[in-house]
């Protein structure tokens, strides 16, 4: 199970509730099973970046997760 | 990560294959080429900072003889569409926007209108010729004015995103705000034995890249078109020029020239749209570059802002409690590197307790451009000198308090991963360690310390490397080469095929020469394009495996490869080892031409930090103050050209110490910018400066075959609080106000005598 | 307005250009003669990008009216080095990795000669204070520095 780590800005959509441990092999499944289980981030998920394993990704796309990944969801930010 | 590795190359000094041309100023940057046919491209800009266009007449300048094309953003489309700029996707609305006003003129020198003629004069002429009616609104020229109650508002459509204060509703010019929290701060302020808060204010500051933007365009009669222009990212600039000019991306091709500098301010777009418009509408080549006073006032600064810090320790040291609350200037549309600021203002301490608010304001200033670690130098400016104030009350040397507290693998970044191998340890403890920090200082003299975070960029990139008959290779990158990265990938591609760096070229292609990649910025360009280019040149040397199994005639698998050799299995008969002259020779025999390539998206990956030691000598008589010593430590990953990332350090050194000491925007109370150009715009010159010494640690990032980490810009980010640092030792004021020009020294010194006398 | 004739010597060769009477010599330099190696930074001589030697002494070329090059003789980056060996000055900015992105270097290359020309063995602190006309903003001046004093010693070897 990966346990997806939200950010301040997200928990007001999910009640309050900042880790969340979900069964997904890949990132998009692991986006649609959390808007699955919390309406109100459709939409809010496609603006930030996820850190898997310690990694940065600003553009997820299809990473693979391991059964025990960390994922933290991290605003994107852009260098000079 | 394999166990560490014997280099032949890396770490060498080779001279880059590209210094002739620079030192011989044949090299081509983006204003020195005319095509055949060119016209000459100007714009007209605002006289306004807020205002709103009732009328643009261009009649005058259409019938101006020699004036073949007149546009204004009614020649360009309206264009939504979002499209990626660096590491996050941008509204390229605003950008358009930017590039040409279309309804309201945000901000003093907005392009409103732009001409192409035959010559300069002329051009310029008609421009001023182009009658505009403006409403002028009243401007907004700070986050404080921005946000009070009444001010004008520059979008009347903008709605705070992210998480919006808890009373923000109607209209505002705040574009967005974001939280990062843990733990409980209050209780954790409840708890420590000493709390600081100060608020900070930096002005707005400029990359300063002395080669000003420049660009020429091509649109043919069946709409396919080439640009010229110096830029950080060609790929940007077509798809971005494409959208706004209302092009096809397809039939665009982006050439970049040599660049002058960039810093981050060149990875947008401002003049090529532009030209491209101008272009098709002429159906002649456009060439247009910016004067320095455009550059100032029409490019992309970095933010002003005002931050305020309170940090929370116990008596041993021990950080408990941290909150900050940052504003930054946007300039005129949304996108202040506000967030990136409350990403980094902790990262180097491990703190169980925090509450960070981040703020992105609109004002009327040029719509701020990425410069160096965008967002970090300004957080590290107010939590380091929180930090050096912490030091001096609990009377801990402040390297040791910052060891006390320092992140290392493993510890939580405040933005919510753990870090991998991290070097922060490793950059204090030599600083800690090094005769800067134990020599004496003279009268007058104080002596600052700081440390500074950036994450480092990854993202796609694209390479190919050819072999030649002769066994040379030629390497190509879409990569634009700010800083020396073309010496860096020849090094890498001599160092994985065992060929000399001198047999190695190593080119910038353009859009249609280069497989896509991302920017040059981001720190990104010798860990992300190092890899594609380390691995282009691995499958180089696969495919000459399997020339040599070829010809030995035995099975690809059992050839091995050494020190510049393919190497047959034991007892082979008629085959010894063959270099990769000798086997390129054969290409043609064996199966044509070699070309190795690789193409990837990397991730941020390989975060570093630096610590930078000042000492300041400041002239009470005068506020003048003068670096005497200053010395860079810095967490490199691994060096592939080390002075090329010496360069690096002690560039953004003194990018920092500039910032800190003398650089900013000066406004008059119209929003007109007072100082747009090099005399009063105080950038450092040699005078200013000691030599800079640098140490370099290693702590190799996992993910890159040779453990580079980005270094451009983590060196900004020290130098605003260890010069402030230094300046509170020399004068016992602690300054929060950038910058420590001479009149502000002087004032506090004054001030403070005076209070002293009375005391 | 007819254009000004300009008869010139550049780099030791015979020049002439076409120019406006309000024209810079930079301009000139630049458009009318094909020689791009002097750059234009800021047009208000600020930046020291465009120095070239005008009689023997270092100017903007900027500030200078490309009509007053009428009969005098100049120098630019482009007359520096001889048939393939580079001048000391470049081999050593070379050598010192003294550049970065470049644009800077033909003005500091310039005005360098025309420090080590009137001073051959100057201190550090004369250098630096010697090319201050100059704006480099990618080096922080370092390795620059370096160059020019190494430079400097390898010239007086050779003159001595």
């Amino acid at each position: 199970m990966a346990t997806v780590h939200l950010p301040s800005g997200l928990t007001r959509h999910t009640g309050g509730v900042d880790t969340i441990e979900v069964d997904a092999a890949r990132i998009p499944d692991l986006f649609a099973a959390l808007c699955d289980r919390f309406p109100l981030l459709a939409g809010q998920l496609n603006d930030m970046a996820v850190a898997i394993d310690g990694d940065i990704y600003a553009d997820p796309g299809y990473q693979p997760l391991r059964a025990d990944s960390e994922v933290h969801l991290v605003p994107r930010v852009a260098g000079g | 990560m394999t166990a560490p590795r014997e280099f032949k190359y890396v770490g060498t000094r080779p001279i880059r294959h590209d210094g002739v041309d620079k030192v011989t100023g044949r090299a081509s940057y983006g204003a020195d080429v005319a095509w055949p046919g060119m016209l000459h491209g100007v714009v007209l800009r605002s006289p306004h900072a807020h205002a709103r266009i009732v009328k643009i007449d261009t009649r005058a300048a259409e019938a101006t003889p020699g004036v073949h094309a007149v546009i204004t953003a009614r020649d360009l489309p309206e264009t939504s569409a979002k499209i990626a700029i660096g590491e996050a996707a941008v509204d390229l609305r605003d950008i358009a926007d930017n590039v040409m006003a279309r309804t309201k003129v945000l901000y003093h020198g907005h392009a409103v209108a732009a001409v192409a003629a035959t010559t300069l004069d002329i051009a310029r002429r008609a421009a001023e010729a182009i009658a505009v009616v403006y409403e002028v609104l009243e401007p907004v020229m700070s986050v404080d004015r921005a946000i009070a109650a009444g001010a004008p508002i520059l979008h009347p459509a903008m709605k705070t995103t992210g998480t919006p204060a808890a009373d923000a509703g109607g209209a505002t010019n705040v574009a967005s705000r974001l939280e990062l929290k843990r733990g409980d701060v209050d209780a954790g302020f409840a708890a420590a034995d000493l709390v600081v808060e100060r608020e900070f204010r930096t002005p707005m500051v400029h990359q300063g890249y002395i080669e000003p933007h420049a660009c020429i365009a091509r649109c043919g009669e069946d709409g396919r078109a080439v640009v010229w222009c110096t830029t950080q990212g060609p790929f940007f600039v077509r798809d971005a020029s494409a959208a706004i000019a209302g092009l096809d991306p397809a039939h665009l091709k982006v050439i970049p020239s040599e660049i002058g500098g960039g810093f981050g301010g060149k990875i947008v777009v401002y003049l090529e749209p532009l030209a491209l418009a101008l272009s098709r509408k002429a159906q002649r080549p456009v060439k247009m570059v910016m004067g320095r006073d455009e550059v100032f006032r029409a490019t992309g600064p970095t933010s002003g802002s005002r931050v305020r810090v309170k940090l929370g320790a116990r008596r041993d040291g021990t950080l408990v409690a941290a909150s900050a609350s940052l504003w930054y200037e946007a300039g005129a549309y949304a996108g202040s590197p506000a967030g990136a600021g409350a990403m980094c203002a902790l990262a180097a301490y491990k703190i169980p307790n925090f509450f960070i608010e981040a703020h992105d304001v609109v004002v009327n200033k040029p719509k701020v451009a990425a410069y160096r670690a965008p967002g970090s130098p300004i957080a590290a400016f107010a939590v380091e000198s929180v930090v050096d104030e912490i030091a001096r009350e609990l009377k801990i040397d402040p390297i040791e308090l910052r060891l006390r507290n320092a992140n290392a693998e493993g510890d939580r970044a405040p933005y919510g991963p753990k870090y991998g191998p991290i070097g922060l340890t490793q950059v204090l403890e030599a600083a800690r360690n090094h005769p800067h920090w134990r020599a004496p200082l003279g009268a007058n003299q104080g002596r600052g310390v700081a440390v500074g975070f950036w994450f480092n960029a990854g993202m796609n990139s694209s390479a190919t490397v050819t072999l030649n008959g002769d066994g040379s290779a030629a390497v190509v990158t879409g990569n634009p080469d700010i800083g020396g990265t073309r010496a860096a990938q020849a090094i890498m591609v001599a160092e994985e095929l065992g060929i000399p760096v001198e047999r190695v070229r190593s080119n910038v292609g353009d859009t249609d020469g280069s497989g896509y990649t991302d920017v040059t910025g981001g720190s990104r360009v010798c860990y992300a394009t190092g890899m594609a280019v380390i691995r282009a040149a691995e499958d180089a040397r696969e495919q000459l495996k399997a020339r040599a199994a070829t010809i030995w005639n035995v099975s690809r698998e059992a050839v091995e490869w050494h020190d510049g050799r393919a190497v047959p299995p034991e007892g082979t008969e008629k085959a010894k080892p063959m270099t990769v002259a000798e086997l390129a020779a054969e290409m043609t025999h064996t199966g044509g031409p070699i070309v190795g390539r690789a193409s990837l998206y990397a991730p941020m990956a390989g975060p570093a930090f630096g610590a930078h030691i000042c000492d300041l000598e400041v002239d009470p008589e005068t506020g003048r103050s003068q670096v005497v010593r200053y010395t860079v430590f810095q967490d490199v990953g691994r060096a592939v050209h080390p002075s090329y990332v010496e360069g690096q350090m002690q560039g953004g050194a003194a990018q920092g110490i500039g910032w800190a000491l003398n650089e900013a925007y000066v406004y008059s109370a119209d929003g007109v910018m007072e100082n747009a150009g090099f005399l009063d715009y105080r950038m450092p010159v040699a005078s200013d400066l000691p030599m800079i010494e640098t140490v370099m640690v290693e702590v190799a990032n996992p993910l890159h075959p040779y453990g580079v980490r980005g270094v451009g810009e983590v060196p900004i980010v020290p130098p605003l609080a260890a010069v402030a640092n230094a300046m509170r030792d020399a004068t016992g004021i602690r300054f929060t106000e950038l910058p420590l020009s001479p009149p502000r020294v002087l004032e506090a010194i004054e001030a403070a005598d005076a209070v002293a006398v009375q005391a | 307005m007819a254009k000004l004739h300009i008869e010139t010597t550049i780099n030791g060769e015979p020049a002439e250009f076409l120019c406006d009477p309000h024209e810079t010599l930079l301009s000139a330099l630049r458009t009318g003669l094909g020689l791009t190696g002097t750059k234009e930074g800021c047009a208000t001589g600020d930046c020291g990008a465009c120095s070239i030697l005008l009689e023997g002494r270092l100017v903007p070329a900027c500030l200078v009216l490309a009509a007053e090059a009428q009969g005098r003789a100049m120098t630019t980056i482009e007359g520096l080095s001889r048939g393939d060996t580079l001048h000391p000055l470049q081999q050593k900015f070379l050598e010192h990795a003294a550049l970065q992105c470049g644009i800077c270097t033909p003005g500091f290359i310039v005005a360098a000669k025309a420090l080590l020309d009137a001073k051959p063995n100057p201190t550090e602190e004369e250098v630096r204070y010697g090319l201050a006309g100059n704006l480099c903003r990618c080096t922080g001046y370092d390795k620059i520095i370096r160059a020019v004093l190494d430079a400097a010693s390898e010239m007086k070897g050779t003159t001595a």
